[in-house]
């Protein structure tokens, strides 16, 4: 049963094409800040009227610059990526009727909802993979080789903090009845995710760290987020939890 | 087959259901009547799985609803009113890909399933088009194909043929028949003809609860006061003195060359009629039982319980 349901939302990304712009995004985000990173300087120095001098004291850009564009970018993107992705799926199928025709049949609720995360976590996956390959590609080109294993490291952190708001959308999705309100509710999370990292005290523990770390992995630095991994973790477990307890009990 | 007892259901300070009960014997076609809003959809969604009654029991086979190990949703076909799909989908990946194998239908069996259902709801020239582009007769008709891929001994039909212009409706009850005796059938409906045509037995809902059950011919007998009519070119002289004396008569109303003769049995009274207005040599052009209208009933009984 679990099978076919995943069969059906993994056929249904690729039918809709939302597979293909997912991951022509994460592809052009991977291809993109490497290449924003080596000509931004030369951009600046070949601005006219330059005050003489100034180009001197622009630095070259190095691989840990590549590094950082891509870490924002993809975390950017990203969000904005799996909310987009995830916000409507379960709204959708209750606003237009088609979870009321799928729950008439023998299905587990928990399932249903199991299965789309499952998707949208491997799609993500798929999308940090295509998107680091192409940053590493590009990178070695344009600058030199970044630690692969250190750099797949990163990637597994990005992979679990975006996974923290694919969880919270489809969390928001669950609860909400229409698309418009679930599409409300996704953002709502990801804004009170970002007030809550914005606070210092806070901030440690927040999904955010995670890419400080990942980053810091790359540049061999030595801070660690682990307080922040768990919160994410734990945050993924509890919205998931939430949805499939919501869902379990719902009247279609 | 089916067993509701008691189901109570209020959303906010309206009382959809209000205690309704009723029993479904094993391969009955059981037409289930109402005005819009009576709660008959409200029903079907609880028999469903889709809602919950706020109090209430009902059993599907003997196996409770809504009970934790109980799940009759494998025993159940249901078509929604308003049926709809994946738009991406064709109808046989539908069938194939994603209905059959949630029933552990899979391979080369839900393949020859899916194509037997197509050609059954009139679908097999568009089984490898998007379900997207389809009109509201084919999703119900694909909706049918669904509700029975897995043979389910209970279907749960919510207006069924309301989308369908003459000929599909005629097919879909046409095949509805074909199921009778194999699968227990509660059909929703607003059709009343439809109803006198495949329904073994009767419900009407009102208000949210049963206020008959009947074998549909035992309802029209017990419900439709009989009647006939009687057209004479030369009027009815003496022979309406004498039938107004009648024990079996209990009403007799004429109109220019027309008699409407209202009788407590039917079966009792044609013979005198027909004797009586032999002797009398009265010219009698036309001499007809009017047959009883399911719709009568159901007005009449709605319109009491309204």
């Amino acid at each position: 049963m679990f099978r076919t349901l995943f069969a059906k939302e993994f056929r249904e990304q690729w039918r809709t094409r939302k597979l293909i712009v997912f991951m022509a995004v994460f592809l052009t985000t991977g291809i993109i800040s490497p290449v924003l990173a080596k000509y931004t300087p030369e951009i600046l120095k070949s601005i006219p009227n330059l005050p003489a001098g100034l180009a001197d004291f622009i630095p070259a850009a190095t691989a840990a610059d590549s590094l950082a564009q891509y870490l924002k970018n993809t975390a950017q993107f990203g969000i904005l990526l799996v909310i987009l992705l995830t916000m409507g799926v379960m709204a959708q199928e209750k606003e237009r009727g088609t979870a009321a025709m799928l729950l008439t049949k023998p299905v587990s609720r928990s399932a249903v909802i199991f299965a789309k995360w499952l998707t949208g976590m491997i799609i993500l996956l798929a999308g940090l993979l295509v998107d680091g390959l192409a940053c590493l590609a590009y990178t070695v080109v344009l600058f030199e080789p970044l630690p692969f294993i250190a750099f797949w490291k990163l990637n597994l952190l990005l992979f679990v903090y975006l996974g923290v708001y694919l969880t919270v959308a489809l969390m928001a999705s669950t609860l909400a009845r229409s698309q418009a309100i679930a599409a409300g509710g996704a953002f709502g999370g990801l804004s009170v995710l970002l007030i809550l990292g914005s606070i210092p005290r806070l901030s440690e523990y927040m999904p955010g760290q995670l890419a400080s770390w990942g980053s810091s992995l790359v540049l061999k630095g030595d801070s660690t987020a682990w307080p922040a991994l768990g919160v994410a973790v734990g945050i993924i477990v509890l919205a998931l939890v939430i949805a499939c307890m919501r869902f379990e009990h719902e009247e279609i | 087959m089916i067993r509701i007892e008691n189901f109570v259901k209020t959303y906010g300070s309206v009382r959809a259901l209000d205690g309704l009960s009723l029993n479904v014997k094993p391969g009955v076609v059981y037409g289930f009547l109402g005005r819009n809003g009576a709660g008959k959809t409200t029903c079907m969604r609880i028999l469903s799985g889709l809602a919950r009654p706020d109090s209430g029991r009902a059993w599907i086979r003997g196996k409770e609803i809504g009970q934790p190990g109980s799940d009759v949703r494998s025993l159940i076909g249901v078509l929604p009113e308003e049926p709809v799909f994946y738009g991406w989908m064709t109808p046989r990946e539908y069938l194939r890909d994603f209905i059959a194998p949630l029933y552990n239908i899979r391979g080369q069996v839900a393949a020859q399933r899916a194509d037997e259902l197509l050609e059954i709801v009139g679908l097999k020239e568009a089984a490898n088009r998007r379900i997207g582009g389809f009109s509201r007769g084919m999703r119900q008709r694909m909706g049918l194909a669904q509700a029975l891929v897995h043979r389910p001994p209970v279907l749960l039909l919510d207006e069924p043929v309301s989308a369908l212009d003459p000929a599909g409706r005629k097919e879909v009850l046409e095949l509805i028949e074909t199921l009778r005796g194999q699968t227990t059938i509660l059909l929703s409906t607003h059709i009343l003809a439809d109803v006198e045509r495949v329904c073994d037995v009767v419900g009407i809902i009102a208000k949210g609860s049963l206020i008959v059950q009947s074998r549909r011919d035992d309802l029209l007998a017990r419900y439709v006061t009989p009647l006939f009519e009687i057209e004479s070119d030369n009027g009815f002289g003496h022979w309406l003195e004498w039938v107004e004396k009648q024990d079996f008569v209990t009403n007799v109303t004429v109109s220019a060359h027309t008699a409407r003769v209202l009788v407590k049995d039917v079966h009792m009274a044609q013979k005198p009629l027909l004797e009586s207005l032999a002797s009398e040599s009265l010219s009698v052009r036309r001499f007809e039982m009017v047959h009883p209208s399911l719709e009568d009933v159901f007005l009449r009984l709605t319109r009491k319980e309204a």
